[in-house]
């Protein structure tokens, strides 16, 4: 039976995808920077602008809510409500990591950046738990916005060791390694979709970001990467524009989720069983 | 165990929307807010199709997604199976709306009326400024069922204790009910007639049930 109304949801904007580009670019962020940094700490500057991603996330959400006074209420529901486990995690990362920053503990920064691996995992958990939306509630969404996030930190941390001219050497083939996850993930999603009788204007919505997605965001900064490993002189530019690549067209998948794949469920009239 | 379930006879119900206006009128719901609204839906393919008017709203789950995911614990399940929310706990953050797959929740930010931008006296009278800002539902009248029921009323066969969509349908298209009670009414139609209820397959156990009963080409 065919599904009628299925119109784009229009309770979460713009902001709500904020929250899960910036919170998801910011949370892992600060995972990769903590482990890779040991036994030190992370620059400070990976630190400040990992804190302030995921705050800006936040404060995208707060500005969305309908009465921002009562946000302590948020926390009331650790039982069954995945955004009320987020708003922990969120406390916990931010306690953690500025505890670690400030007293240069780097274990704790560690333990923040596993918060903000954990904050992650909320954020998809929250979107499968949205059973009113197709696109959200599908389980391969959780492995994607993983991938988006880990492949987001990876290349934001690319990208500002880069402007404080450091670097680690492995790094780049970690961000490789995530960007074809990510790729998979991405594929994996879209199919479960297709299988799972997602609405019509989703699967063309996000089949239309398809194609620069993995072109642009993920095939350009792979062979970009490829070169600058493969090359004995240095091509600092090939690995930077990667990272601008890989990171943007992970905030634009998860903001096309968010806001213009979410169609809601619709009406259908059922089977009539016989009666009882 | 009681559980309160709303009927609707889709081989009865004619479109007029009448329960759409009586649920506006008792509960002052504003404009762009409907808690009871009707559907147009085609079912079938040609020749044999049907039009039918379906009536939705609030399903009131047994297994409610809204209830789970809501971070505040403002929305809640009473024993009676309705599920309320409560305005001094929301904080208005829509995640019950989009995990809602009735689109049964609403949020609006300001009042606004529909005739000459002013109240009616009804909406003077049973406006509720805790609703700003907060989701909203469907409540399946629960104040009327409660003061029903302490006036010694049966909800569902009792007028003053019956939700107004019920009360005002002119084509006794609309029921309500305890479906655990087996002798009651809703019982008795869900026993003696086909019946559907709207995406069972998510696993919410809605409290809204459809008796339809489809008719062929050649009859």
């Amino acid at each position: 039976m065919t599904n009628t109304g299925q119109v784009l949801q229009a309770n979460w904007d713009w902001r709500a995808a904020g929250n899960f580009m910036f919170g998801g670019s910011g949370g892992s962020l600060l995972l990769i920077a903590g482990f890779s940094s040991l036994p030190d700490v992370p620059h400070p500057l990976v630190a400040a602008v990992a804190m302030a991603l995921v705050g800006l996330g936040l404060f995208l959400v707060w500005a969305e809510i309908g009465r921002p006074w009562r946000f302590l209420h948020v926390f009331f529901h650790p039982r069954t409500s995945w955004m009320t486990r987020e708003s922990g995690v969120a406390v916990a990362f931010f306690a953690l990591a500025i505890t670690g920053v400030v007293l240069s503990l780097p274990v704790v920064v560690a333990v923040a950046g596993v918060m903000g691996l954990l904050f992650v995992y909320c954020q998809a958990r929250v979107l499968k738990a949205s059973t009113g939306i197709p696109a959200w509630r599908q389980p391969a969404i959780v492995p994607l916005i993983l991938a988006t996030g880990l492949t987001e930190g990876a290349a934001l941390l690319l990208l500002l060791l880069a402007a404080v001219q450091e670097a680690i050497p492995w790094l780049d083939y970690i961000l490789l390694g995530l960007i074809v996850v990510r790729a998979v993930a991405a594929a994996s999603y879209l199919h479960a979709l297709a299988r799972a009788n997602a609405p019509e204007a989703t699967i063309s919505v996000l089949k239309r970001t398809a194609i620069p997605f993995l072109m642009v965001g993920s095939l350009i900064p792979l062979i970009l990467i490829v070169l600058e490993v493969s090359m004995t002189t240095e091509a600092d530019i090939a690995i930077i524009v990667a990272g601008i690549l890989a990171l943007v067209s992970g905030w634009y998948v998860k903001f096309t989720i968010v806001t213009r794949a979410a169609h809601v469920q619709g009406f259908s009239l059922g089977v009539p069983g016989p009666a009882s | 165990m009681t559980r309160y379930v709303m009927v609707a006879d889709l081989n009865r119900c004619i479109g007029c929307q009448t329960c759409t206006v009586a649920c506006r009128h008792t509960n002052a719901t504003l404009p762009e807010i409907e808690w009871r609204r009707v559907l147009d839906m085609e079912s079938g393919e040609f020749p044999d199709v049907e039009r039918l008017f379906v009536p939705v709203g609030c399903q009131h789950c047994a297994d409610p997604p809204c209830m789970h995911v809501c971070p505040s614990t403002a929305t809640r399940q009473r024993d009676d199976g309705i599920i309320s929310i409560d305005y001094d706990l929301c904080i208005g953050c829509s995640y019950c709306a989009v995990a809602c797959p009735y689109q049964a929740r609403y949020k609006t930010d300001r009042n606004r009326f529909a005739y000459d931008g002013k109240p009616m006296p009804s909406e003077e009278i049973l406006m509720d400024e805790k609703r700003l800002g907060v989701a909203q539902k469907c409540t399946f009248c629960s104040d009327r069922i409660d003061a029903g029921l302490e006036a010694n009323l049966t909800p569902g066969v009792d007028p003053d204790a019956t939700p107004a969509c019920v009360n005002s349908c002119i084509a006794n298209a609309l029921h309500f009910g305890d479906i655990e009670d087996r002798e009651s009414n809703v019982s008795a139609l869900v026993d003696n007639s086909p019946h559907f209820r709207m995406h069972e397959e998510l696993g919410t156990d809605p409290g809204f049930y459809y008796l339809w009963r489809r008719k062929s080409v050649e009859e």
